[in-house]
């Protein structure tokens, strides 16, 4: 049976309305702009620009030279990877696929007349717009903490510099003291990252620093991979973690930058270290282009775009979508059916029915990982879970270890399939 | 043939278990099954004494996890089967006689497979009576080689649409790089057709461990599987 684009219009119920979108006819090529060059953005950039074959012109707006992906992050603070092997640059995007890569910021969109305004002063036309800024931080969401306080207490939630100041807070801590975390409530990027992070701070403070202690502030009742985190908790960790979560009043804290202390349900301690994560919302240029909905900017998951705008497709942490979690994989995972949704519109490429996945792997101690992961696919309403698994509680070592290496395997996949 | 005669008889765990040894014939015809062995018998010993030669020794086959034996260099492969935790039950013997590549894509059991389901019987009875507890070892397990690694050839003969193969295989390259090396996950380019597939499909029926691949490949319908076996098999 050989497939081709009747056979998908015949069958795909989903497919039809995207493809109703017109064709770009007129002089010169169509033109794509992406912005933000991270999971989500730079994988879009690269399938439309390698896909299209110099059909569509694809230009890549991103104010760092070099993105530091947040994913394996938190195992450069529990002393796994060091921090270079994080780093990444968009050589190869502007090189082996012609992609005009701009260093600069998006500060206005103006939908009507279809352009983006950048902080360097240019404007830059487009046919299809794509936006993938990741998140922002909700402004007052956790009392006493504000981005002028980042350097005493750090998110260490995009990675890069922050990242490198957490860890040295926590290797400049002294002998038995505290590390508090204030975890965020739901939606989040990467739900099982706190906890993550958890276990990798308890990892070197175990090898460095065993008598220090780690305090987690958490809104929520749960989290993601819980049993398996505790599980290995008090395996690795026993008696060092103490998870305060939302039933003992984990979601009632505030902190003091300057004292250094955080008051849990109104309990005061004094602090060493303190990582706030605070509640997410869609990266600012989402807000500025006035297609946000309670934080987040909603999109039909059939083609990711926005469900204000037809000509703006949203990717990753920003968009919501429905069941996926806000992941790295996922927004690479979107990218991909954002990238064949562009190119159909402005081509006369394919349209193929929307497939989505996730797997998320999580570091617990040294060789010991898990996972979890999940397929999806575009309903009308939102992107719906289909099938997923788990990793189990008591699993061997063995498995564990091969798990993590998995992980590894897919660092370097991932991250070749986003920059080329 | 070490596994005749004597080595048989003083197998220890079969003295006094004339029992379990009538119930492990009847997966098969053990008898039978001992003249098929000839066929595994330049490669494996079995039996009181058995030492690995081309292959491991298979004392003690049944119910262990795959790959087990410190001493014998195994294939890459068929150690990651075991590391994701297969074992040797009744089903997964018989899927890796009828077919080794289907279960294990790089075993470097060099073997085409007994493709009559009648010898895998027989062949099996036979390897049970040398594993220690016979009596153990289910008969037929509720779902005991109810999932068939054999394909039906139309199945096999479909021919792959390279362009959907092309979409289908962005979800792959997530984890699976084109052209890199083994770095925790296995290459997938230039693989012979009838590999990709028989081995997407034993994902598929979950006869292959993995949860990740047994997701993935568990809402690929045939057609699909047969693109991506002619995208991946194309490249490089
Ligand atoms: C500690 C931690 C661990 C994680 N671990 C994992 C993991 O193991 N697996 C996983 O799948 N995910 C993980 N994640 C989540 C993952 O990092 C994010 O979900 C992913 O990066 C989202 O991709 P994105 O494209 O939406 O945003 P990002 O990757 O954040 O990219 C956004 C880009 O947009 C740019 N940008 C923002 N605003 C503008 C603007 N106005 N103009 C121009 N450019 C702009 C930014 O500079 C940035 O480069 C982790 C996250 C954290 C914090
Ligand atoms: C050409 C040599 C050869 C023949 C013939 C052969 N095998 Fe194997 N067998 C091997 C090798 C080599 C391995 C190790 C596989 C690997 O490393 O991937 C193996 C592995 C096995 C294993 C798994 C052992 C373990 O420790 O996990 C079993 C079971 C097995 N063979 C059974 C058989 C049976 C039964 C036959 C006959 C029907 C047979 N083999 C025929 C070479 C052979
Ligand atoms: C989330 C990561 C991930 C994704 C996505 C993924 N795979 Fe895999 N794949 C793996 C891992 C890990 C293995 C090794 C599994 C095992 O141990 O059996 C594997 C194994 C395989 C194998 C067997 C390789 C061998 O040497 O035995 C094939 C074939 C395969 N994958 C094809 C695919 C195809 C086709 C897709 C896309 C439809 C895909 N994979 C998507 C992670 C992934």
């Amino acid at each position: 049976m050989t497939l081709n684009r009747r056979t998908f219009l015949g069958t795909g119920v989903a497919v039809a309305a995207a493809l109703q979108a017109p064709m770009v006819l007129g002089a010169g090529k169509p033109r794509v702009v992406v912005i933000g060059g991270g999971a989500g953005g730079a994988t879009a950039a690269r399938y439309i620009a390698k896909g299209s074959q110099g059909a569509i012109d694809v230009t890549l707006v991103e104010p760092t030279r070099t993105y530091y992906t947040c994913f394996f992050s938190n195992l450069y603070l529990g002393g796994f990877r060091e921090m270079p092997s994080l780093a990444h640059s968009y050589g190869k995007l502007a090189g082996n696929y012609g992609i005009n890569v701009v260093h600069d910021w998006a500060v206005g969109i103006d939908r009507d007349a279809r352009t983006v305004t950048l902080a360097g002063g240019g404007t830059l036309p487009y046919d299809r717009l794509i936006l993938s800024p990741g998140i922002d931080f909700v402004e007052g969401a956790v009392e006493g903490w504000g981005l002028a306080a980042q350097n005493r207490m750090p998110h260490a939630y995009k990675a890069g510099s922050q990242t490198e100041l957490l860890k040295s807070q926590i290797e400049a801590m002294p002998e038995g003291g505290t590390f508090a975390m204030v975890a965020p409530p739901n939606p989040f990027r990467c739900p099982p990252g706190p906890y993550e992070r958890v276990s990798m701070v308890a990892h070197i403070l175990k090898e460095r620093n065993p008598t220090a202690k780690i305090v987690v502030a958490d809104p929520k009742t749960n989290f993601s991979k819980m049993a398996l985190f505790q599980e290995g908790w008090a395996k690795h960790y026993n008696g060092m973690i103490d998870w305060i979560g939302g039933d003992f009043g984990g979601g009632n804290v505030s902190v003091d930058p300057d004292a250094m202390t955080v008051t849990i349900d109104g309990e005061q301690i004094k602090v060493d270290v303190c990582n706030v994560i605070p509640a997410m919302k869609a990266g600012r240029i989402c807000e500025l282009a006035g297609i946000t909905d309670d934080n987040w900017v909603p999109v039909d998951g059939r083609t990711m775009q926005s469900r204000m705008d037809q000509n703006i497709h949203v990717l990753g942490d920003a968009s919501a979508q429905g069941d996926m979690p806000k992941s790295g994989f996922s927004a690479n995972s979107q990218a991909k059916v954002a990238a064949m949704a562009v190119q159909a519109a402005l081509t006369d490429a394919k349209l193929f029915p929307a497939k989505f996945s996730n797997t998320c792997w999580s570091l617990i101690a040294a060789n010991d990982g898990v996972k979890v992961g999940a397929t999806y696919e575009a309903t009308e309403d939102k992107i719906a879970k289909v099938d997923g698994f788990i990793s189990q509680t008591g699993e061997d070592a063995e498995l564990r270890q091969a798990t993590y290496e998995e992980s590894i395997g897919w660092y370097a996949g991932i991250t070749s399939d986003m920059f080329g | 043939m070490r596994w005749l005669g004597a080595a048989f008889l003083g197998w220890g765990a079969l003295i006094g278990a004339a029992r379990a040894e009538e119930e492990a014939t009847r997966i098969g015809d053990a008898e039978r099954g001992a003249e098929i062995f000839a066929k595994c018998a330049g490669c494996h010993e079995i039996g009181q004494g058995a030492v690995h030669r081309v292959g491991p020794h298979l004392n003690g086959i049944f119910d262990r996890k795959v790959a087990q034996f410190h001493d014998f260099r195994y294939s890459e492969s068929i150690e990651r089967a075991r590391r994701d935790g297969m074992v040797w039950d009744l089903e997964h013997l018989d899927a890796y006689l009828e077919n080794p590549k289907a279960l294990v894509s790089g075993t470097r059991m060099n073997f085409p497979g007994l493709k009559e389901q009648r010898d895998r019987n027989d062949v099996l009875a036979f390897l049970r009576q040398f594993s220690a507890s016979p009596q153990d070892i289910p008969e037929a397990a509720p779902t005991a080689r109810k999932r068939e690694v054999e394909l039906a050839p139309e199945v096999l003969a479909i021919i792959g649409d390279h362009e959907y193969g092309a979409y289908l295989s962005t979800e792959c390259t997530t984890c699976h790089q084109i052209g890199g090396d083994y770095d925790g996950i296995p290459v997938i380019t230039g693989w012979p057709s009838e590999d990709f597939v028989v081995a997407m499909h034993a994902y598929k029926r979950q006869i292959r461990p993995h949860p990740v691949m047994q997701m993935m490949a568990g809402r690929l319908s045939d057609e699909e599987i047969a693109a991506l076996a002619a995208y991946f098999g194309a490249l490089e």
